[in-house]
């Protein structure tokens, strides 16, 4: 299980757009992928209504774990996206 | 039998044509709905209904383009979302049918984003909408939405959801009116992007029945339901020669005879500085900060601050840049800020705006550091007010921290009428006045803003709140002070050219009410737009001062005001 912790920076948080491109590209993944808030209970990655759930606001730390062989790749990807301004 | 409705007007233009409503009734499940015993077959026609209406969604979504692609992407996601098949999966399962599992499962979401910030709030509207979609498809009923007509009409909703209006043909529809919604909705957007006029925030409009005659005006907010013979003539070349003047203005602000009234932008932040631009703003007259402290548990730190008030800044080289600090209270509470008024009993006249601040200095002195530092290195002319200022002693004490933080002109807003009355000795301590009208009036009225039922009270024509207008202006011209008005009467073209002759020395508006305030000065003379101010101070109240203002002002006849 691979594990990274990120800063949001989107003016927007983890809402919109980054939300759908976040979402999107977890669902590419065969294994389960998770993202939490802080240290709170992780939701399904792949799941636009858990993600927005968690109302992730510019400046909150997230952390994001996936599985599978792909996990470093997938994780670099969602990073991104979360750090991208 | 003619009938008159008033809502907000927030794309101008006249349209006249049959009312046709929105589809929105889908049918409801039956809360004991149970499907015929074969759980799986039941599964996959709701997997099957849910992945449909995604693909559905992302057609429309292709199909629109821009903003409203965005939200409709967003909305395919929330049908082939994983976790909500999951959860209606297991419903069926349970024995509900598939549309019955499909309602409740959203509902779940649903209270989860209704109950989690303004912003998700926002986003139920676009879950309901899906749901909506899915249950139609699985019950077999018309899918919500836009009616099909081969005559243009004027559609009337509720509320319009972005599919609603992806699907729509702007050739068959001439006006849009709702019952909900603001100046910001999705309806006021699309209708704006498409230029068609609009009428949003009106009630009773909705209730009209299907193919009755409606003549929408944008520019006004009236919608009337069939018209007498002429009205619509009226109506319609009022509108176009409004756009044609609008359109045939430019430059800055002026009367006929070249008196100077600078016409500036109300923002709430630098996304508003393209529309700002757009509409020929010399600078910014009110430049709200709240957007920077709103739904966060800390402060903006220094850095933040100096870039969002740098960038609005930059955008007007040589002009004026007027930064309203802070203005929370009760009614608008902050997350960061100790709760100490928050359960006054009558927030408009609680410890708000500079009251607040007065209490939490470390706040306002960090906001106005800021603001000093992003005025170095640009070239524009920064104005910093204090909202809420009620004698000379508020106005001393702000312009103290203001020249301590290095910010250079410090002024006031005059929305209480004691400030108003006394400006004369507030003007000793500050560079400039703007005269924010909607809370003057609120308080000169001792009418609340956002009562129903007031609106004679929430008149800025009230001639009481003309007569504070006059004063405030009077006592800066003595004092060699500017005194500017921010809100909505700075918007009226009429009341603009009165506020003119009344003193007041700039205007400042929404971005998209300067071009027809421009075109309305440039055909008023000075001398006319005091003899309108005194004509409207004379009269007995705000119907008569309007149309005693009108008779004052003919050049403006030709633009229908």
């Amino acid at each position: 299980m691979a594990q990274r912790r990120v800063t949001v920076q989107s003016e927007v948080g983890l809402h919109a757009r980054p939300a759908a491109l976040f979402v999107e590209a977890a669902a590419k993944a065969g294994g389960e992928v998770t993202v939490a808030k802080g240290e709170g209970t992780p939701v399904s990655a792949k799941s636009i209504l858990a993600v927005m759930g968690l109302d992730v606001r510019k400046g909150d730390e997230i952390v994001i774990s996936a599985e599978g062989d792909d996990a470093d790749a997938l994780l670099d990807r969602l990073v991104e996206i979360a750090e991208a301004g | 039998m003619p009938q008159r409705f008033k809502g907000a007007g927030v794309s101008p233009g006249a349209g006249y044509g049959p009312a046709k409503r929105l589809v929105r009734d889908v049918p409801r499940p039956d809360p004991d709905a149970r499907h015929g015993g074969d759980a799986a077959a039941e599964a996959e026609r709701a997997a099957a209904a849910m992945e449909e209406t995604a693909r559905a969604l992302g057609e429309l979504g292709e199909r629109a383009g821009g903003d409203a692609a965005e939200v409709l992407n967003a909305q395919a996601l929330m049908a082939r979302d994983p976790a909500l098949a999951e959860d209606v999966r297991k419903r069926v399962g349970e024995g509900a049918s598939a549309a019955r599992a499909v309602s409740e499962a959203m509902a779940v979401y649903r209270e989860m984003l209704a109950g989690a910030g303004e912003y998700l709030a926002a986003r139920v509207a676009d879950l309901d909408d899906v749901r909506d979609r899915i249950v139609a498809r699985l019950m077999g009923a018309p899918m919500p939405g836009v009616p099909d007509s081969d005559v243009p009409f004027v559609l009337v909703a509720e509320d319009l959801a972005p599919a609603d209006t992806a699907a729509l043909d702007p050739r068959r529809v001439v006006a849009f009116v709702t019952r909900e919604g603001g100046p910001t909705s999705h309806t006021a957007i699309l209708a704006r992007s498409l230029g068609l006029p609009a009428v949003v925030a009106c009630p009773g409009a909705d209730t009209v029945a299907e193919g009755t005659m409606l003549l929408v005006d944008g520019a006004t907010g009236e919608v009337a339901a069939d018209p007498e013979p002429g009205v619509v003539e009226t109506v319609t070349a009022a509108a176009q020669a409004r756009a044609a003047a609008a359109a045939g203005a430019g430059g800055p602000g002026r009367t006929a005879d070249g008196h100077e009234v600078p016409l500036l932008a109300n923002i709430g932040g630098p996304k508003d500085l393209p529309a700002a631009l757009e509409h020929g703003a010399e600078g910014v007259g009110l430049y709200r900060t709240e957007f920077l402290f709103l739904d966060r548990a800390d402060a903006p730190g220094h850095a933040e601050q100096v870039a969002a008030y740098r960038a609005v800044l930059e955008a007007f080289p040589g002009g004026r840049v007027v930064v309203r600090t802070l203005d929370a209270g009760a009614d608008k509470p902050l997350e960061f800020l100790p709760p100490g008024g928050r359960d006054e009993p009558n927030p408009a006249l609680g410890e708000r705006g500079l009251r607040m601040m007065r209490r939490l200095p470390e706040t306002l002195d960090a906001q106005l550091a800021a603001l000093a530092e992003a005025e170095r290195d640009t070239d524009a002319h920064l104005q910093v007010m204090a909202p809420m200022v009620t004698d000379a002693a508020d106005a001393e004490w702000f312009a103290a921290a203001a020249a301590k933080a290095g910010v250079q002109h410090a002024g006031v807003m005059i929305e209480v009428p004691a400030a108003a009355l006394r400006a004369r000795h507030i003007a000793e301590h500050v560079d400039f006045f703007s005269i924010g009208t909607n809370d003057l009036t609120q308080y000169t009225c001792a009418a609340d803003r956002e009562t129903g039922g007031l609106g004679r009270f929430q008149d800025p024509w009230q001639p009481a709140v003309l007569d504070l207008v006059a004063a405030s202006a009077a006592s800066a011209a003595d004092a060699g002070r500017t005194c500017g008005v921010c809100g909505e009467a700075a918007a009226d073209p009429l009341l603009a050219c009165v506020l003119t002759g009344l003193g007041v020395t700039s205007l400042s508006m929404g971005p998209s009410a300067l071009p027809l305030v421009r075109a309305a000065l440039a055909r008023a003379e000075l001398a006319q737009c005091r003899a309108a101010a005194e004509a409207a101070r004379a009269a007995r109240g705000p119907e008569e001062a309007r149309t005693a203002a009108a008779e004052r002002l003919p050049g403006l006849a030709e633009l229908g005001l």
